[in-house]
C-alpha cells in the first residue's frame, strides 16, 4: 500500500506531525520502534517552562494536540514569572508519564487516515533527488510521496553510564543503526549530540521532612484555548526543593575521572549548555557552595521521584553514594540510573524555513534531529513539518511563521540561518520581539493561520471572531467613557495605563457592570496598559520586516560577488538565506558583506 | 564594486602637489599605460617610481607615482597613487586621461566605502578619517588620529558591555525563574548601575562636544556700538598672534573676520560691525543682525566704552547676551573712567591703545572653555554629529529607565528600553545593522576621501 506520509518515529515531533497530515486528510503512515513508547517522556515530568509553555500555547492556536494533551495529564500547573510583566509570563506543569502517552496514543488510534506500524526505518528510497518512501529493518519497502524524519534520540543512539556504552534508546529499545549513514550517503552533514537525564528515586525512601514543599498555583490554568480547566486545583502534587551539599560535592570531585563525560568516554558529542550535568555546574561554577534541585513526581501510577537539576553520566555506585548525600535522600532507593545519551542529528541549516531539506525533495525533518531539545520544541517543528508537508502535497505556499508572529518562528528562524552546535533550546531571549509573543495572545496571533491551513474548525474559529470583536468593543467604550478618579474626570482607557489600577478594581468601585470574560478583559487591559511598549515593539518589528521583503534570487552566485569576505561567501553558499534579513543573521555575515550583497542585488537584479 | 575608481585626493587648485588616487583591481594595469619609464606591472608593492606622464607622445607631467598592492592598501584593493604638480589644468588632465584608459570617477566617499565595505575600518574609524581630512589644527589631528585607532570605539564597548551584563541578567531571571542559585535582579539592583553608565556617557558626551570645538573652533563674536575699539580689539587679538587671516564666508550672513590660535584651539572671530547705521529703521535692522549673530555664536565679547556711560543701547545689548556664555571688555581704560559699575564676573578691563589686559581676556576665554582641561585630556572622543546624536539618545534613555525604575514598572520590560540604549550604542560603532545608517554615513564622504 502507498502512503502519501510517512512520518519515521512517535515521538512528541512525529505525533504532531502524522497528526496534522492525517488531519489535512492524507494517508499517513506512522513507523515506531514500539508503539507503547509512542509520546513517552523520557526526561523531565514536565510540560511548558519558560517560553516553552508559550510554544505550547502556540502549537494549540494552530490546531496541534500537544496543548490538550497536556491538559488531561496535569499533576500540578505554575504560572511562571507572574510577578513580570505579561510578556514574560509562561505556564509549567508536572505531568503525568502515564497518562500523558495514554492519552496521546488514544488520540492517534482514533483518527482517520492514520495507519501506526512497528518497525525501524534503515533508509529511505530516493529517485531523481526526490524521496519517494522508506526501507525498514527487514528490508521492507513502504512508498510514499512525502517522508517526515522525526526520529529524536534514535539514530546511532548509545547510553552512557560511567564507563559503560550500550546501543540503545532511553527505554532500552533498538535504534536505527544505519539510517544516519544513509543520510551522510545522500549528502547530508550529520553532528553528534549528547544530553542526560538524572536518577529517578522511589519516593517511599525518601524523607520528605527535610525537604522544602513547592506547590501549584491557587487559580487554574490551561494549556489549550478549547477546553476548561480539567484538574481540581486543591489536589494538585507538589513539589519538593533540595540542596547538594559539601558531602555531595566531595563525592563527585573525587569521581570525575569516572563519569562518561569528564572520564573521556564521550568524545565528539556535544550537551547543552542550558541543561548542564551536575558535574559540569561544579566544575564550571567550583566557587558555588550548593545547587539547587527539585524532586518531581513522575506519576500517579508509580513511585518514581525525579531530581531534577542531578541529571549525571557517573557509573552506579557513585551515583548511589550521591543521592544518599543528598538530605532526605540518605536512605533512597535509585529504581533507574542516570544516564547520558548520545545520538545522530544533522545539521539544521540543511533546511528550509518550511522544514523540507534542501539536499533531498520532499524530505522533512523535526525535532532532535534537527539539533533541539525539548519536548515542546520537538512538537512545535513536528506540527509545522506536518503542515508544510500538507501544502506540499497540495501544491500549496508552505507556512512560514516570523520573528514576530511566534516563538515557533523563532525558533525555526534559528536553526536555519544559525544552526547548532549543541542541543538547542527556546529561551524568551532569543524572542527579540517577546512583547509580541505572549502566553495570552497565541490564538490572536496564530488562529487564522491555523483555520487557513484547515486545522482549526469553523467554530472554533467563530469563536476567535467573537473574542477579537468583544476585545475591540470593550476598547472602543473605555475610550469613550469618563469616570471621575482623584476628585478629576478622565476616560477609563488613559485611567487603565496607571501601574496601580486594573479592570477589576474599577469593574467593582464604579459598577460598570462588564460582561465580558475573564480572558477578554485581560487582553484588554494588557493591551491598553503596555500600548506604548507594544507600539515601539511593533515599530521594531516592521523594520525587520522590510529587510525581510529584500528577496535574494534562489539562483544567487555568490562566487560572482568579488567583495565578499571568505567566510561570509561560505556560509552563505551553504544556507543560502531567502531575504536579506536572514542573511544579516547569519553568524559570520559582517554588517559590510550585507552592503556588498545590497549593491549586488540591486546592480544585477532589480535593473 | 570591483571596477576601478579614480579621484583628486588633495584640495583642487591651491598646493603645489595634487595626488590623484586610482583604486581597483585595474589600477596598476591603467595607470601603466599612461606611466613610460618602467612596467609598473612588475614593481613592487609599496614602492615609489620616478617619471613622466604621457597623453600619446606628449608629456603631461613629471611625477611621482605610488603602488600599493592588495591587501595593505587604504581600500585593500591595488592602489596607485599620482603625485603630480598642483592646479586645476594638469590634475584634470591627468584625471581626464584615467578616465579614458578605463577607471571611473570616484563618488563622493567612495575610497572610504569601499575601505568599509572591504572590512578594513569600522564606521567610527571611517568618521575619524573624515576628520583627519578636515583637521584644522594640531589638536583636531591629533583627536582625528585617536578616533582612527579604535580608542572610542573602546570606551562604547566597555559601555556595551556594562549594559549587556545587566541585560544578560534579567534574560536569565526571566529564563530561569524558579532558580534562586542565581542572583535575581531588582530595581533597586539595577539603579547605581545604571546611574554609573549614564554618568560615563555625560562625560563622553561633555568631551566630545568640546571635541567638536576642537574640530570645529569656537565660533566668537564681537558686538558694541561703533568706535568703542571693537575693530582695534580685533586686530589687536589677530596681529599679536600671527592670525590667518581669511575671509571665509560663515554658516549664515556674517563674515569670519579672522581666525587666532589659543592653545591649539580655534577662534573665528566674527565682528558685527558695519552692520549699523544712524537712520533709525536700519538701527533696528542691525539690532537684530547682531541678536542673529549672538544666537549662533559660541562666545559673545561686548566691548564697552571706559570713557562713556553705559548708554541705551549698551544696555540693550547687555540684556541681550546675559544668557551666552560672554565676555564684557571695557576698553580704553587709558582714558579717565566714566562707566557705570556692571555686575558681572566676566568683565576684563583693557585697553587696545597701550595694549593692557589683553592676555587677562584671553585666559578669560581659556577659562570659560576649560581649554587647558582639553589640552591635558586624552582625545578620546566623539567628533561626528551623528555619534553625539546617537549618544545623546542612548542617554535619554537611561534617564528615562531611571525614571520608571521608580516607578515600579516590571523589570522585564525595563529591559526592552536597555536593550535599545545598547543597540544605539552599538550603532555609533557599527555593531548594529542599519541601511539607513550607512546611506548617510556615505553621503558624507567627499570625493578623494
Amino acid at each position: 500500500m502507498k502512503y502519501e506520509v510517512i512520518v519515521v518515529g512517535g515521538g512528541h515531533a512525529g505525533c504532531e506531525a502524522a497528526l496534522a497530515c492525517a488531519r489535512k486528510n492524507h494517508s499517513t503512515l506512522l513507523i515506531t520502534g514500539r508503539i507503547e513508547n509512542i509520546a513517552t517522556m523520557p526526561c523531565n515530568p514536565s510540560i511548558g517552562g519558560s517560553a516553552k509553555g508559550i510554544v505550547v500555547r502556540e502549537i494549540d492556536a494552530l490546531g496541534g494536540e500537544m496543548g490538550k494533551n497536556a491538559d488531561k495529564s496535569l499533576l500540578q500547573m505554575k504560572m511562571l514569572n507572574s510577578s513580570k510583566g505579561p510578556a514574560v509570563r509562561s505556564l509549567r506543569s508536572q505531568t503525568d508519564k502515564i497518562t500523558y502517552p495514554q492519552e496521546m496514543l488514544k488520540t492517534l488510534t482514533n483518527q482517520d487516515n492514520l495507519t501506526i506500524l512497528e518497525g525501524i526505518v534503515e533508509d529511505l528510497i530516493v529517485n531523481d533527488n526526490t524521496v519517494c518512501g522508506v526501507i525498514l529493518e527487514d528490508t521492507r519497502r513502504i512508498t510514499s510521496d512525502v517522508v517526515i524524519l522525526t526520529t529524536g534520540t534514535y539514530l546511532k543512539a548509545d547510553i552512557l553510564i560511567g564507563s559503560e556504552r550500550r546501543r540503545e534508546g532511553p527505554h532500552g529499545e533498538k535504534p536505527s543503526n544505519h539510517l544516519s549513514d544513509n543520510l551522510k550517503k545522500y549528502g547530508f552533514d550529520i553532528l553528534r549530540l549528547k544530553t542526560g537525564t538524572p536518577p529517578r528515586i522511589d519516593k517511599n525512601s525518601i524523607d520528605f521532612s527535610k525537604t522544602k514543599i513547592e506547590y501549584g498555583d491557587n487559580l487554574a490554568y490551561t494549556f489549550s484555548f478549547d477546553n476548561e480547566p480539567l484538574y481540581d486545583v486543591t489536589k494538585q502534587i507538589p513539589c519538593h526543593l533540595i540542596y547538594t551539599n559539601e558531602k555531595t560535592h566531595k563525592i563527585i570531585f573525587d569521581n570525575l575521572d569516572k563519569s562518561s563525560m569528564y572520564g573521556g568516554y564521550i568524545k565528539d558529542a556535544v550537551g547543552p549548555r542550558y541543561c548542564p550535568s551536575i558535574e559540569d555546574k561544579l566544575v564550571k561554577f567550583k566557587d558555588k557552595e550548593r545547587h539547587q534541585l527539585f524532586l518531581e513526581p513522575e506519576s500517579i501510577y508509580y513511585d518514581d521521584i525525579y531530581i531534577q537539576g542531578f541529571s549525571t553520566s557517573m557509573p552506579r555506585d557513585v551515583q548511589e553514594e550521591m543521592v544518599h548525600s543528598l538530605p532526605g535522600l540518605e536512605k533512597a532507593k535509585i529504581l533507574k540510573y542516570a544516564y547520558a545519551i548520545e545520538y545522530d542529528a544533522i545539521y539544521p541549516t540543511q533546511l528550509n524555513q518550511s522544514l523540507e531539506t534542501k539536499i533531498i525533495n520532499n524530505l522533512f525533518t523535526a525535532g532532535q534531529i534537527n539539533g533541539t531539545s525539548g519536548y515542546e520544541e520537538a512538537a512545535c517543528q513536528g506540527l509545522i513539518a506536518g503542515i508544510n508537508a500538507s501544502l506540499k502535497l497540495e501544491g500549496k505556499n508552505p507556512l512560514i511563521l516570523k520573528r514576530n508572529e511566534a516563538y515557533i518562528g523563532v525558533l525555526i528562524d534559528d536553526l536555519v540561518t544559525k544552526g547548532t552546535e549543541e542541543p538547542y533550546r527556546l529561551l524568551t531571549s532569543r524572542a527579540e520581539y517577546r512583547l509580541l509573543l505572549r502566553n495570552d495572545n497565541a490564538d490572536l496571533r496564530l488562529r487564522e493561520y491555523g483555520y487557513n491551513v484547515g486545522l482549526i474548525n469553523q467554530e472554533k474559529y467563530n469563536r476567535l471572531i467573537d473574542k477579537k470583536n468583544k476585545i475591540n468593543e470593550l476598547i472602543t467604550y473605555f475610550k469613550e467613557t469618563k469616570i471621575k478618579i482623584d476628585g478629576k474626570s478622565d476616560y477609563i482607557y488613559n485611567i487603565l495605563k496607571r501601574p496601580e489600577i486594573n479592570i477589576d478594581f474599577l469593574n467593582e468601585k464604579y459598577d460598570l457592570n462588564l460582561k465580558y470574560s475573564k480572558e477578554v478583559m485581560e487582553q484588554v487591559e494588557i493591551q491598553i496598559k503596555y500600548e506604548g511598549y507594544i507600539d515601539k515593539t511593533e515599530k521594531e518589528a516592521k523594520k525587520m520586516l522590510k529587510f525581510e521583503e529584500k528577496q535574494i534570487p534562489y539562483d544567487i552566485d555568490y562566487d560572482k560577488i568579488s567583495n565578499l569576505a571568505t567566510e561570509a561567501r561560505q556560509k552563505l553558499n551553504k544556507i543560502r538565506p531567502t531575504s536579506i534579513g536572514m542573511a544579516s543573521r547569519i553568524s559570520g555575515v559582517n554588517p559590510s558583506d550585507i552592503a556588498i550583497l545590497l549593491v549586488y542585488l540591486k546592480r544585477y537584479y532589480n535593473e | 564594486m570591483n571596477d576601478t575608481i579614480v579621484g583628486i585626493s588633495t584640495a583642487l587648485g591651491v598646493g603645489a602637489i595634487s595626488i590623484i588616487r586610482v583604486s581597483g583591481s585595474e589600477a596598476i594595469n591603467i595607470v601603466n599605460m599612461v606611466f613610460k619609464e618602467k612596467n609598473l606591472n612588475n614593481v613592487d608593492t609599496h614602492t615609489i617610481h620616478y617619471g613622466h606622464i604621457f597623453d600619446g607622445d606628449d608629456v603631461i607631467d613629471e611625477v611621482l607615482v605610488s603602488v600599493m598592492k592588495k591587501p595593505k592598501s587604504y581600500t585593500t584593493e591595488d592602489v596607485v597613487e599620482i603625485n603630480c604638480h598642483g592646479g586645476i589644468a594638469t590634475t584634470n588632465k591627468i584625471l581626464e586621461l584615467l578616465i579614458k584608459k578605463g577607471c571611473r570617477l570616484a563618488e563622493p566617499g567612495e575610497f572610504t566605502k569601499r575601505a568599509f565595505l572591504n572590512g578594513r575600518i569600522d564606521l567610527i574609524e571611517a568618521d575619524g578619517i573624515m576628520n583627519l581630512i578636515e583637521a584644522k589644527s594640531e589638536t583636531a589631528r591629533k583627536m582625528a588620529i585617536n578616533q582612527l585607532n579604535g580608542n572610542v570605539s573602546l570606551m562604547i564597548k566597555d559601555l556595551r558591555d556594562d549594559l549587556v551584563q545587566v541585560i544578560s541578567n534579567i534574560e536569565v531571571n526571566i529564563d530561569y525563574p524558579e532558580y534562586d542559585d542565581i542572583e535575581v535582579i531588582t530595581n533597586e539592583k539595577i539603579l547605581p548601575i545604571l546611574k554609573q553608565v549614564k554618568d560615563k556617557i555625560i562625560k563622553i558626551i561633555k568631551l566630545s562636544e568640546d571635541g567638536k570645538l576642537i574640530k570645529e573652533g569656537i565660533k566668537v563674536c564681537l558686538v558694541g556700538r561703533p568706535n568703542v575699539g571693537k575693530s582695534s580689539l580685533l586686530n589687536t587679538l589677530l596681529g599679536e598672534n600671527k592670525a590667518i587671516v581669511t575671509d571665509i564666508a560663515g554658516t549664515t550672513r556674517d563674515i569670519v573676520e579672522g581666525t587666532i590660535q589659543l592653545d591649539g584651539i580655534i577662534l573665528n572671530l566674527i565682528d558685527t560691525a558695519g552692520i549699523r547705521d544712524t537712520n533709525n529703521i536700519v538701527e533696528k535692522i542691525g539690532v537684530e543682525k547682531s541678536k542673529e549673530a549672538i544666537y549662533n555664536c559660541d562666545l559673545v565679547i561686548l566691548v564697552l566704552n571706559n570713557n562713556e556711560h553705559l548708554t541705551d543701547e549698551d544696555r540693550q545689548l547687555l540684556k541681550i547676551i546675559e544668557n551666552k556664555t560672554n565676555i564684557i571688555v571695557i576698553n580704553k581704560i587709558d582714558l579717565d573712567k566714566k562707566i557705570e559699575s556692571i555686575d558681572s564676573a566676566n568683565v576684563v578691563e583693557i585697553s587696545t591703545k597701550d595694549n593692557i589686559g589683553i592676555d587677562k581676556l584671553k585666559n578669560k576665554i581659556k577659562e570659560l572653555f576649560n581649554l587647558e582641561k582639553i589640552e591635558q585630556s586624552d582625545m578620546n572622543y566623539l567628533t561626528s554629529a551623528r555619534s553625539i546624536g546617537l549618544l545623546k539618545k542612548a542617554c535619554d534613555i537611561i534617564y528615562n529607565v531611571i525614571d520608571k525604575i521608580n516607578d515600579n514598572i516590571e523589570l522585564d520590560l525595563l529591559e526592552l528600553d536597555i536593550k535599545e540604549a545598547w543597540n544605539i550604542l552599538g550603532e555609533i560603532i557599527g555593531a548594529t545593522y542599519k541601511e539607513e545608517l550607512l546611506d548617510e554615513m556615505f553621503k558624507r564622504f567627499c570625493l578623494g576621501k
